[in-house]
């Protein structure tokens, strides 16, 4: 056993995990955060999808011990209080979700997807940059949308600060 | 995943020393492949020594056009020297590396990619030696066609055409028995005309393409002429 020591949503966090232990497995099991997902185990699904040091990752492809010392955050690190991050509101408002498995991974994949495009998103840019993450439920068209908002309230937002 | 020894190496030195005292150990730089063959049992090395906190492995300069390649949270951790070693018959750079004549630097050489892909999962690498860097010059024009399977999203065919001077090269990847190769036909229809109707009619032999249960070889020739003929497109757009 190793012991790993991370940043999680903030909070400094250690455990001790098997080289072969994969981040969602400490995640989830180790430190209880089961909103990631595991869908498929084979890394298409993206249900996983966790941002590590900023950057969309899937965490069923990586070993706990491989993030040692880097900065996760989970979906449960999104929300300031009670006020959800705008991607969550806008798949709230556009109803970006049916049997909500998904959902976790798409908004981390959104999330990261915005932030590396400040210029703005496009429909076929969405949907391209969804390829790896997979929902089986609303055929995209509401998680599209839900992206869209998000981008568009996002970038507004950064538009009034400056 | 069976147990595993993992080992943080600090320098291209330190990984090269791990990987000799471990009985079977692999390098590990995105995992992107290793691990989902690590979970379903497929590879069981006894030691994995991570290759992305070497400095001397970093910052790779590429000049030229961006290619983009398949899912984002793959490709922030997957890398090009990742792919090359393991040198999937589906997967996209050994096509990119071919078609462009790219250089593979190693801690020991420097390698054509022309004779680094030997086969299926198979490189001129010797067992100890580890690719530090990719170097090519960027083409006046090149594009990549692909069509990904509907599943695993690797290539059922893709190609990568680069036009240089009076030069062109075509790559196909996911299509060949032995894995990535030029295809003649391809660069003698478009060195004359750099256009994808240039490849009108052109027909590929299919009798070292692969079958399987996604596609058949007859099947993989035609879309060898269509997916070039996308790529053409993207180059010239």
């Amino acid at each position: 056993m190793t012991e790993v020591s991370m940043l999680v949503n903030g909070r400094t966090v250690s455990g001790a995990v098997e080289g072969r232990t994969l981040l969602v497995q400490f995640l989830r099991e180790t430190l209880g955060l089961t909103g990631t997902h595991v869908g498929c185990d084979t890394s298409q699904c993206g249900a996983c999808t966790v941002h590590m040091d900023g950057r969309s990752v899937k965490s069923c492809s990586i070993l706990a011990v491989q993030a040692e010392g880097s900065e996760i955050r989970t979906i449960e690190g999104l929300a300031e209080g009670n006020a959800l991050h705008p991607v969550q509101a806008a798949f709230k408002e556009h109803h970006g979700l049916q049997c909500g498995f998904c959902t976790p991974g798409m908004i981390m994949a959104a999330t990261d997807m915005i932030r590396r495009h400040p210029e703005g998103l496009d429909e076929a840019t969405v949907r391209a940059e969804l390829e790896g993450n997979i929902c089986r439920c609303t055929g995209y068209h509401n998680i599209v949308k839900a992206i869209l908002a998000a981008a568009e309230t996002m970038g507004d937002g950064e538009a009034q600060a400056a | 995943m069976y147990e595993v020894n993992y080992h943080r190496a600090g320098s291209l030195d330190e990984a090269l020393k791990l990987l000799a005292d471990a009985d079977d150990g692999k390098l590990i730089a995105g995992g992107q492949t290793l691990i989902p063959a690590m979970k379903t049992r497929l590879a069981a090395p006894s030691d994995l020594i991570d290759l992305r906190h070497i400095a001397e492995l970093t910052g790779i300069a590429v000049a030229g056009r961006t290619v983009t390649i398949g899912d984002p949270h793959v490709r922030h951790m997957g890398t090009i020297g990742g792919s090359l070693a393991n040198n999937d018959p589906a997967a996209d750079y050994p096509a990119a590396m071919l078609a462009l004549a790219a250089t593979i630097v190693t801690n020991a050489r420097e390698i054509a990619a022309a004779d680094f892909f030997t086969g299926l999962f198979e490189t001129a690498l010797e067992e100890d030696e580890i690719i530090t860097a990719v170097r090519f010059d960027a083409p006046e024009r090149a594009g990549y066609g692909k069509f990904p399977n509907p599943a695993s999203r690797y290539a059922m065919t893709g190609v990568f055409v680069a036009l240089d001077g009076k030069t062109v090269r075509a790559a196909v990847t996911g299509a060949g028995d032995d894995g990535v190769f030029r295809s003649g036909e391809l660069e003698t229809a478009l060195v004359t005309d750099f256009s994808p109707s240039a490849l009108d009619g052109v027909s590929v032999p299919d009798d070292a393409l692969m079958t399987d249960i996604h596609a058949s070889a007859a099947y993989r020739a035609s879309l060898i002429v269509a997916m070039a003929k996308r790529a053409v497109t993207m180059a010239n757009g």
